[in-house]
């Protein structure tokens, strides 16, 4: 293991690789603060420029735009109580009445620290399960395989779908029905193309991404244009007070954070969860440790309910990396987009990426380390000056998204029918999310179809066509229950709402 | 009879399901393929199915939450001009090359939206795609195709 972190610092620390990390970060935290845009968005628009990169540097310019994207949607949710992303709402519980209390500065310090060292918590967990999960997955076979993506799957839809369940179902079909589009893998026969010549490859990732998040997600700005609750709320950004953190606050974070970490990287972990349940549950776990009187000040600028969420959304995107580099199973969106784009470079995440390219594996965990770093030594003393990007117009904000999603796709095939399609798609994304039609699972639907029929196709050969390979081994069995599980818990909890 | 918009999303779905494993069942697939435990069909059939039952649960089955859209609120008129001024421009790029074409579109956007002032629109366009279409092409050797200023012989 200290041979392959050296190998991961050593590329890590290369001159593009730090400038990149830096870049990454200080951009991310720039998309992330815009309320709407968040790292899943952050990531796409970034895919276009790693083009032209090598791998190690790709993904350390994709890992420095997530936690910067993260660390920025804290910011538009302490500064004006929009969120940027799901996972920092619970940020603005107590972030947001810190900063009518004058104390905006404080509470993105707070927030940076907490970030910071649930990261650097995360971090170390990661480092140490990470190897040994590769070791254990590698005792998995294809059926496996098929049901831990269809409990991947489950589990996000339960999640993510507000309780809306079968709608986030239905995106999953519609994600794996996108997928199977163009030449079969095994057999080359074109399937939906409907003899367009343009389709024999399939749809793009990139193109489904930049449909899905970041074209609709500016559609979706200027078609709620004129919502009174979506408007955006000034803030006076330039009394943000001081950044200084005194002994008080010191102490109460210290005893925030390490529980904090624990839970949002068990959370993130967990296939589907992420960083909002990791937030919202920290959350809750901290109001119930702290006695009465810190009780009472939830909810009014609490140092502990501020800490909580930002400690553990943190802890919880390092989490998400697990499933992502051992088992090559995204566990939530974000990850899902850097799969594709791992895909995009020739790399197939999983078990045996430890053994075939340990400089990006190692790399990747080192990366996600340095990029906590930068973020706090680059973005703290810069938190005055960044906050000011919240005052971008959206008559330019918006443009220039969409100018970065047609350009991603220009760039990979120089050809006016992807950018139709992507507009078409765009505009069903922006409709389907008005009626609350997650996105997220769409997304990891399609960047899992093929390997899911790749999986589903060996199994059945293998047992011949039964379906007994779903109980014939024990994991897959134990991975088949747990779903049941979730499934089963949606519909308990439908009809409890019911009655 | 009124239906809820979800409903009425989820008989589109079911539409679409319909056609999909209509079309799934049409696939070609080799002869000695047909009777195969897999084939390029069995996971298209699958999921048109799936399609099927959940959005047939999805109208069946009463709703619980229902997502209230104020449709006063919503702005037609801006993402109608948006839409409409994108897709004039993925007809165009092609014909009049990257530069002219993107800076085009994101003057005609800023535009649309409201936006008046010319010097910053203009800044935030042709100088904003160079300075871009520079980084791209001339620092990160990402090639981009534009025949117009390939023939006026700014690119290679």
């Amino acid at each position: 293991m200290i041979e392959g972190i050296l190998i991961g610092l050593s590329t890590a620390l290369s001159l593009t690789n730090i400038l990149m990390v830096m870049v990454g970060c200080f951009a991310g935290t720039i998309i992330g603060m815009l309320p709407g845009l968040g790292p899943m968005t952050a990531i796409a628009l970034m895919i276009p420029i790693t083009y032209g990169f090598d791998p190690s540097t790709g993904l350390i310019l994709m890992a420095g735009v997530y936690y910067g994207a993260v660390f920025g949607g804290s910011t538009s949710s302490i500064l004006l109580n929009a969120p940027g992303i799901p996972g920092t709402v619970a940020t603005a519980f107590d972030g947001y009445p810190m900063a009518q209390q004058g104390k905006a500065g404080k509470a993105l310090a707070i927030a940076a620290y907490s970030s910071f060292a649930g990261g650097t918590i995360s971090a170390i967990f990661l480092l140490v399960a990470a190897p040994s999960l590769s070791k254990v997955s590698l005792a998995f076979r294809s059926p496996d395989y098929f049901a831990l993506m269809i409990l991947g799957l489950t589990a996000i839809s339960a999640f993510s779908s507000k309780g809306q369940f079968l709608k986030a179902m239905m995106m999953v079909v519609l994600g794996l029905m996108l997928a199977t589009v163009g030449q079969d893998s095994l057999s080359d026969i074109t399937r939906f193309t409907f003899n367009n010549m343009n389709l024999t490859d399939g749809i793009s990732f990139v193109l489904i991404v930049m449909a899905t998040f970041a074209m609709s997600e500016a559609l979706t700005i200027i078609f709620r244009g004129k919502d009174p609750n979506r408007a955006a709320k000034q803030i006076s950004l330039t009394e943000l007070g001081s950044i200084k953190v005194n002994k008080e606050e010191t102490i109460k974070m210290a005893k925030t954070i390490p529980r904090s970490s624990i839970l949002g990287f068990l959370i993130g972990v967990l296939p589907g969860a992420g960083a909002t349940i990791a937030s919202f549950l920290a959350y809750g776990m901290e109001r119930n440790y702290v006695n009465e009187e810190e009780k009472q000040k939830f909810g009014k600028g609490s140092v502990h309910g501020l800490s909580a969420p930002e400690t553990a959304n943190n802890a919880a995107c390092s989490g998400s990396f697990v499933p992502l580099l051992t088992l090559g199973i995204p566990g939530s969106g974000t990850t899902a987009v850097m799969l594709g784009a791992l895909l995009g470079f020739g790399i197939q995440p999983g078990p045996r990426l430890y053994q075939t390219n340990p400089e990006i594996f190692w790399s990747v965990i080192m990366s996600m380390y340095i990029g906590m770093v930068v973020l706090l030594i680059l973005n703290l003393p810069l938190i005055p000056y960044i906050a000011r990007i919240l005052a971008v117009p959206r008559n330019y904000l918006i443009p220039l998204i969409l100018f970065f999603s047609v350009t991603g796709i220009y760039l990979m095939s120089f050809n006016n029918f992807d950018i139709f399609l992507m507009i078409g798609i765009a505009v069903v994304a922006t409709f389907l999310r008005l009626y609350d039609f997650p996105m997220p699972p769409l997304i990891l639907a399609f960047v899992l179809g093929g390997l899911m029929e790749e999986t589903l196709r060996r199994s059945l050969l293998i047992s011949d066509g039964s379906p007994n390979f779903l109980w014939d081994r024990p994991i897959t069995l134990i991975i088949l229950l747990i779903t049941i599980t979730i499934v089963g818990w949606q519909i308990f909890s439908t009809f409890r709402k019911k009655n | 009879m009124r239906i809820s918009p979800t409903k009425f999303i989820s008989l589109l779905f079911l539409v679409l399901s319909v056609f999909y494993l209509y079309t799934a069942y049409n696939i070609q697939v080799f002869a000695f393929d047909e009777n195969a435990p897999f084939n390029a069909r069995t996971f298209p059939i699958y999921l048109g199915w799936a399609g099927i039952i959940l959005s047939s649960l999805k109208i069946i089955l009463p709703e619980k939450l229902t997502t209230e859209v104020n449709h006063k609120h919503l702005d037609y008129k801006s993402i109608i001009y948006l839409i409409i001024i994108s897709l004039i421009y993925a007809a165009v790029i092609l014909k009049i090359g990257y530069f002219i074409s993107t800076s085009l579109f994101l003057f005609a956007s800023y535009y649309f939206l409201g936006e008046r002032r010319w010097g910053l629109m203009f800044i935030l366009s042709f100088p904003f795609v160079a300075a871009f279409m520079y980084l791209l092409h001339g620092l990160l050797n990402i090639y981009l195709r534009d025949p117009f200023l390939k023939y006026i012989g700014v690119m290679g």
